[in-house]
């Protein structure tokens, strides 16, 4: 018979009526939790003899597992490539405002920049868990400044480096420290590319290709030293060419090893790629989408215009342009409009809609065993939603941190 | 014994539960006076269950004051292993209702001693002061719980080696692969169903059809373990119409025709 022993005297909360993501599906099963984690009641009931001591109802909403952002830029005024007075607050600001996007865990993402703002910010903004102040951070995404002159986009040029110290030297160099970085973007076609993606991956640091003029080789190349991600998968890339498909030919290259994945980065707003194109590459590869916000500054301020930083801003609906022009300058989505026109423009299950937003990357950056999922174990990271996906509430840690 | 004879599956699962309910109630368990209800496992109580965890949410029933004892377990695979019993308990049944777990009882097919295990089934048992209500099932070789053909009817709780049917009917839950099905279980015995104050057996299906004819309309027989029941003062067979496909047509419309007094044993009750 099981023992008697209770393991652990602390609360339980039992989550009733309410449908989780579990296995791939949604499923009419409650959801234990207990010290912040996914709790498994079959074992709390047979070793512990343990039940509930709070039920939470939640009135017939879908719980999947706390959305990850790898790329936002900023929002709300908050621009995190800039060396302010208070980094830390402007971090603490945004990861505050994201938690009703449904936003538990993000990667604080710098552009390229001058060194003294990577050496400053970087001092400032250490990985820790979110809570009540606001989503987690696992870590900073340095996008730059080793990237392709000619896929610039709307980075800095004078800002831009190769490696001509022969690779690490210019890292440490350029961003002081890689401590609480957790994804560097790169265009592997630079020379001494190599060992740096090696180094990087060795130290669990996710490699990304992204700015760059690769070709498919140079691309399958950097997979095999070690690189997994595409950053925003066609923008700021070699367009699909088809004797030479460039880096987006990884998402059905045969050269990336078989126990490997190649993810890839989609800005799902409706705007920043062709909703036919969104379809080619989710059906080439849909276990490797990501979906990010690349959000910028103007992300979360109302319609008119802003002034940020040296730009004036108009935002129109989803459009955020410089104004007075019909140029794009950055992305304003959040990440929960992004999984809902995801599922619309792509037609694929809402399983699969939410896990492109969680379980893709969480595995993407190895933390799959604690985030991404509503498995026994792993962090009690929740989003609970309405069937048109609409954020109803966010849990972190077990904690209620936002409700509409 | 009373026969009762319902046109299907569903209706079988809903008559079976209604009776568990109406003796729970009628019965009136508390604090110091728990019903002590015996359980299978399988696909034919399923339906039962599920409509017991429906009258459990309108506030029909509660388990609060009900003590359980499974009939069996496999031996050697994990507890919590997707068709161990104990899985099947707490996915079909338990998460669902008001039941403490201190007050469930399944056979643990991992003990470092099986022999002691069961010994301590049986005084469990008896500690709680007998079963109330032995619910059951039948195999196609007229088996109840893993008492296979041959065993005997005065058995207790103890080990067994399965038949060779009873795997090739286990192996549609592990994959149709025979290799993956246990071979040895720990299972009450005849004489422990017939020590309860009550059994309630449900068939289900053709496929029952012959070992149902074989439990009641032929002799006493340790071949058909399910026939020791013909000495039981109080069994109540719960069957389909395709599982009386092997009796008597006088045996069938008997039963059939006393379908109206029999009823009234589970119309709801008059709130208290």
């Amino acid at each position: 018979m099981p023992t008697n022993k209770s393991v652990s005297k602390a609360p339980i909360t039992q989550f009733v009526n309410c449908r989780i993501l579990r296995d791939h599906k949604l499923q009419r099963e409650d959801l234990w939790v207990r010290e912040g984690r996914i709790l498994d009641p079959e074992k709390l009931f047979f070793d512990e003899e343990g039940y509930a001591d709070q039920r939470v109802d939640c009135e017939g909403l879908i719980i999947a597992p706390g959305f990850i952002d790898v790329q936002i830029n900023g929002g709300y005024g908050i621009d995190f490539s800039q060396a302010t007075s208070n980094v830390r607050g402007g971090v603490a600001l945004v990861a505050k405002k994201i938690l009703e996007h449904g936003v538990t865990s993000f990667l604080p993402t710098l552009v390229t920049s001058p060194p003294n703002i990577y050496h400053k910010v970087l001092a400032e903004v250490k990985v820790h868990s979110g809570g009540v102040e606001g989503a987690g951070v696992l870590g900073c995404h340095l996008e730059g400044p080793f990237i392709s002159l000619e896929k610039k986009g709307a980075h800095p040029e004078q800002y831009l480096r190769s490696f001509q110290s022969g690779g690490m030297l210019d890292l440490i160099e350029t961003y002081g420290t890689l401590d609480n970085v957790a994804m560097v973007t790169l265009a592997p076609e630079l020379p001494n590319s190599e060992t740096v993606i090696r180094e990087l991956a060795q130290r669990g640091i996710t490699v990304s290709l992204g700015h760059s003029v690769a070709n498919l080789s140079q691309a399958e190349e950097a997979v095999q030293n070690g690189a997994s991600f595409i950053t925003h998968l066609f923008n700021a890339m070699l367009p699909f060419h088809h004797r030479d498909p460039g880096i987006v030919g990884l998402l059905t290259s045969d050269q990336v090893p078989q126990d490997r994945t190649v993810f890839y980065g989609m800005i799902a707003d409706g705007i920043h790629t062709n909703s036919a194109a969104l379809r080619i590459a989710h059906r080439a590869h849909p276990t490797g989408l990501v979906l990010v916000t690349d959000a910028i500054t103007a992300m979360g301020l109302p319609p008119g215009r802003h002034t940020l930083g040296q730009q004036v801003i108009e935002i129109q609906g989803l459009h955020a342009y410089v104004a007075g022009t019909k140029t794009l300058s950055g992305s304003i989505a959040t990440m929960d409009m992004c999984v809902r026109h995801f599922k619309q423009a792509s037609g694929c299950s809402v399983e699969q809609a939410l896990e492109a937003a969680s379980l893709h990357p969480a595995q993407l950056l190895g933390i799959s065993h604690c985030k991404g999922t509503l498995d026994y174990g792993a962090d009690a990271d929740l989003v609970l939603l309405d069937d048109a996906l609409n954020v109803r509430a966010t849990y972190i840690a077990g904690q209620e941190v936002w409700r509409k | 014994m009373k026969l009762i004879i319902l046109n299907d599956y569903d209706q079988v699962g809903e008559w079976a539960a209604k009776y568990i309910r109406n003796k729970i109630i009628n019965f009136n368990p508390g604090p110091d006076r728990f019903f002590i209800l015996g359980l299978p496992t399988g696909g034919t109580p399923l339906g039962c269950y599920k409509k017991l965890i429906e009258f459990y949410k309108k506030g029909e029933i509660s388990f609060k004051y009900v003590k359980t004892f499974n009939m069996d377990e496999y031996v050697g695979i994990p507890r919590n292993h997707p068709e161990s019993y104990h899985s099947f308990m707490w996915n079909n049944l338990f998460k669902h209702i008001d039941i403490k777990s201190e007050n469930t009882h399944i056979l643990d097919g991992n003990a470092a001693n099986l022999v002691e295990e069961c010994d301590s089934f049986e005084e469990k048992i008896k500690a709680a002061g007998g079963i109330d209500l032995f619910v059951g099932g039948i195999g196609p070789d007229g088996h109840i719980a893993f008492n296979e053909p041959g065993s005997s009817l005065l058995s207790r709780t103890r080990v067994k080696t399965l038949a060779q049917d009873t795997i090739l009917a286990n192996a549609r839950f592990f994959d149709g692969d025979l290799s993956k099905v246990p071979t040895m279980a720990l299972t009450v015995g005849v004489a422990t169903v017939m020590d309860a104050r009550e059994v309630m057996i449900l068939i289900t299906g053709v496929h029952k059809a012959f070992a149902l004819y074989k439990a009641i309309e032929e002799g006493v027989n340790h071949m058909w373990t399910v026939s020791a029941f013909q000495q039981h003062p109080q069994t109540v067979f719960v069957c389909d119409e395709d599982a009386t496909l092997e009796l008597r047509v006088k045996t069938v419309k008997y039963f059939r025709g006393m379908m109206h007094v029999h009823n009234k044993l589970v119309d709801p009750l008059p709130p208290k």
